[in-house]
């Protein structure tokens, strides 16, 4: 008996370890999923970013906005973004539950009517706030979200990286697929190349200024977003990352959608 | 033109002063300012109308949030109208002391509070009064005295509302337009309660939401909203309106359904005491978006709601039997352009409305706001007959700090 559990245990450990039999996609998969065990376990966090949105030309203007993300435990994250500026949506805040699978759970709280409105959040290729960044690049990464398969391993600026594909199983989606460089070391998605609906380049998001977090979550700082069918540009910076403040299911409800300020 | 008996008043800056007294960081200053442009293309029908008119808006905001999550906020409003004497008014929009607690939340003070979902009509939202000087798309509202506790469980939210002081609605003086050819007199205002004014509301709701589905439930004891609109003469023989206050009870629902693009909306009230006869009320319709047409970044949604009032002819708003359409384009640049077309159509005449509004921001703080409202084929029973020549075309630029 003893000796059949421990052939068990070998064959399972050779099973769940990279082998020469797994495919490209289980290998992009396999990475997907320590990506997201990695990111597990954050709690919850505030943090502050800043957009500037670039056109053609080369015209400026800045959008601020507060963000409080809660993670919760068998689902995507719910969070709270209170936009601070320009000045005429100040207060303008929106509630998101995500999910998974499906479509999220989204009300707009406008200040001026002190209306909360539940919004349609099943087409997520729209813009966030006129940025270059869609709704879904912005709203919590989930491993079910996609489909993955594994490129390459190729060295970006002195870092190992995983090239891998993931396509969106979401059919609204505005992309046919992406290709991401992440690094082997730490899992930080360094770049994303995203493939419109006719598989044309479409955006390329550039991630740096990484910073660990409780010792362990590494974030970036700089995220800047270039759409190359329009010229356009987004850069977005985050500050004041703060974890674990207390924040709980309470301040993810319509009354504090409400009260956010 | 007093907004608020001097006992309020007195009231308000006393509790001003003890919270800013108490105050130890954290003060935000906001809010806008703007001046606004009425054109009148038709001229007018009644006596003392005019066929332009300018005004000022400022509209500061102060916040304090405390260490512990409660906050003060008080917003002044003031509108100075070259035309119309009822519009130039004073206003304390907001006044509130919120105290959050681990278990509720108290607010005192003088606040805005909405319910609903619809976009056209707003027909179940009643706890505060309708600033019709200000717009006639009944939009914006006065302050009111409140104290609210609301509870946030898991099955849902709760909120008991106590009103201790009654707002009078505000009309469209002889100056302006958008107006019936009977002026309002707000000097002779009656109530059915001897309390007045001073006559205790109450309301209380429940809200939730269940996956794709958000509810309302609500009910209101007290002091209509609504006057009934009393024919007389003043002294110099003149035909005039007086507003009459009754006290009612309404019952009321309010429902959104979200699936894929489309969002359904309802809203249906039950009201008691309001002339001789019970009414139902209801209007509901859908929201459809479609995303990035065009190969565009822009939005483009689509409404249509109906209204209906058992009450039909003899109901006191213009939206007894009604059908309204409206497209939203949301252009999601950088300016945030938007805008809304809206066709609103009498289905028991031949009588329509349309409205245009329209917005875009100019740098990080100014924002050009228009508005245009025609009203087509008014039949002379109509409810807006008297407003048939009050096409109008307005455009405002407020700057915001």
């Amino acid at each position: 008996m003893k000796r059949l559990i421990y052939i068990l245990s070998i064959a399972m450990f050779f099973n769940a370890s990279p082998s020469a039999s797994e495919t490209p996609e289980e290998k992009g998969l396999a990475i997907a999923k320590e990506d997201d065990k990695r990111d597990n376990g954050f709690q919850n966090f505030t943090a502050n970013m800043v957009m500037v949105l670039k056109n053609r030309q080369g015209e400026e203007s800045s959008r601020h906005i507060r963000n409080k993300t809660l993670e919760v435990e068998g689902d995507g994250d719910k969070s709270l973004s209170i936009f601070d500026r320009p000045r005429d949506v100040k207060g303008t805040t929106l509630l998101n539950f995500t999910h998974k699978v499906g479509a999220d759970d989204q009300w707009l709280y406008l200040p001026a009517l002190k209306r909360v409105k539940r919004i349609s959040s099943a087409n997520k290729s729209g813009s966030f706030m006129g940025s270059e960044f869609a709704y879904e690049d912005v709203t919590s990464q989930e491993v079910e979200k996609y489909t993955y398969k594994w490129i390459r391993d190729e060295d970006r600026e002195g870092e190992k990286c995983f090239v891998f594909e993931r396509y969106p199983v979401y059919k609204n989606s505005g992309y046919t697929r992406q290709v991401v460089w992440l690094d082997q070391k730490d899992y930080k998605i360094l770049q994303i190349k995203f493939y419109d609906r006719k598989n044309a380049p479409l955006k390329t998001l550039t991630q740096s200024n990484f910073k660990q977090y409780l010792d362990k979550y590494w974030y970036p700082g700089t995220m800047h977003m270039e759409n190359h069918q329009t010229g356009k540009s987004t850069l977005l910076t985050w500050s004041d990352y703060k974890f674990r403040t207390g924040l709980s299911d309470k301040n993810f409800n319509k009354n504090s959608l409400k009260r956010a300020r | 033109m007093p907004v608020f008996p001097s006992a309020v008043l007195r009231f308000l800056i006393t509790l001003g002063f003890f919270i800013t007294a108490s105050f130890s960081h954290a003060h935000e200053f906001s809010g806008f300012v703007g001046g606004e442009a009425r054109l009148f293309p038709n001229s007018a029908l009644h006596l003392g109308q005019k066929d332009d008119s300018i005004s000022f808006v400022a509209q500061p905001e102060y916040y304090h949030e405390f260490e512990s999550g409660s906050s003060f906020t008080f917003v002044p409003f003031y509108r100075f109208d070259s035309a119309d004497r009822e519009r130039t008014h004073f206003d304390i929009r907001e006044f509130t002391f919120l105290w959050l607690k681990e278990d509720f939340e108290l607010r005192l003070g003088v606040r805005k509070v909405f319910w609903g979902t619809t976009e056209i009509l707003h027909l179940v939202d009643i706890i505060n009064q309708t600033d019709l000087a200000e717009n006639v798309d009944a939009e914006d509202k006065l302050g009111q005295p409140m104290a609210n506790i609301s509870f946030s469980r898991d099955w849902g939210t709760f909120d008991l509302y106590w009103l201790p002081y009654f707002r009078e609605r505000t009309f469209v003086g002889t100056g302006g337009r958008l107006r019936g050819s009977a002026v309002v007199d707000e000097d002779r205002t009656q109530y059915e309660s001897a309390a007045e004014e001073w006559h205790s509301d109450w309301a209380f709701r429940y809200s939730h939401f269940f996956g794709d589905w958000d509810v309302g439930l609500a009910q209101f004891v007290g002091t209509s909203r609504e006057p009934t609109l009393l024919s007389d003469t003043d002294p110099e023989g003149n035909a005039i309106k007086i507003p009459r206050y009754e006290q009612i009870l309404q019952t009321s629902l309010d429902l959104s359904f979200v699936s894929g693009e489309w969002l359904w909306k309802g809203e249906a009230l039950y009201r008691t005491g309001q002339g001789n006869d019970d009414y139902f009320a209801w209007t509901g319709g859908f929201e459809y978006t479609f995303t990035r047409v065009w190969n565009s970044q822009m939005d483009l949604g689509v409404i249509g709601e109906w209204m209906f009032d058992t009450r039909e002819d003899e109901a006191t708003t213009a939206f007894e039997n009604d059908l309204a359409g409206g497209i939203r384009l949301a252009l999601n640049d950088s300016a945030s352009t938007e805008a809304l077309f809206g066709w609103v159509q009498d289905l028991n005449s031949s009588a329509r409305f349309l409205f245009l509004e329209a917005s875009r921001r100019f740098g990080d703080h100014l924002l050009l706001t228009a508005e245009l409202r025609t009203f087509l084929n008014q039949p002379a029973d109509d409810f807006l007959f008297d407003q048939r020549a009050d096409e109008i075309m307005q455009i405002e630029l407020a700057y915001y700090f």
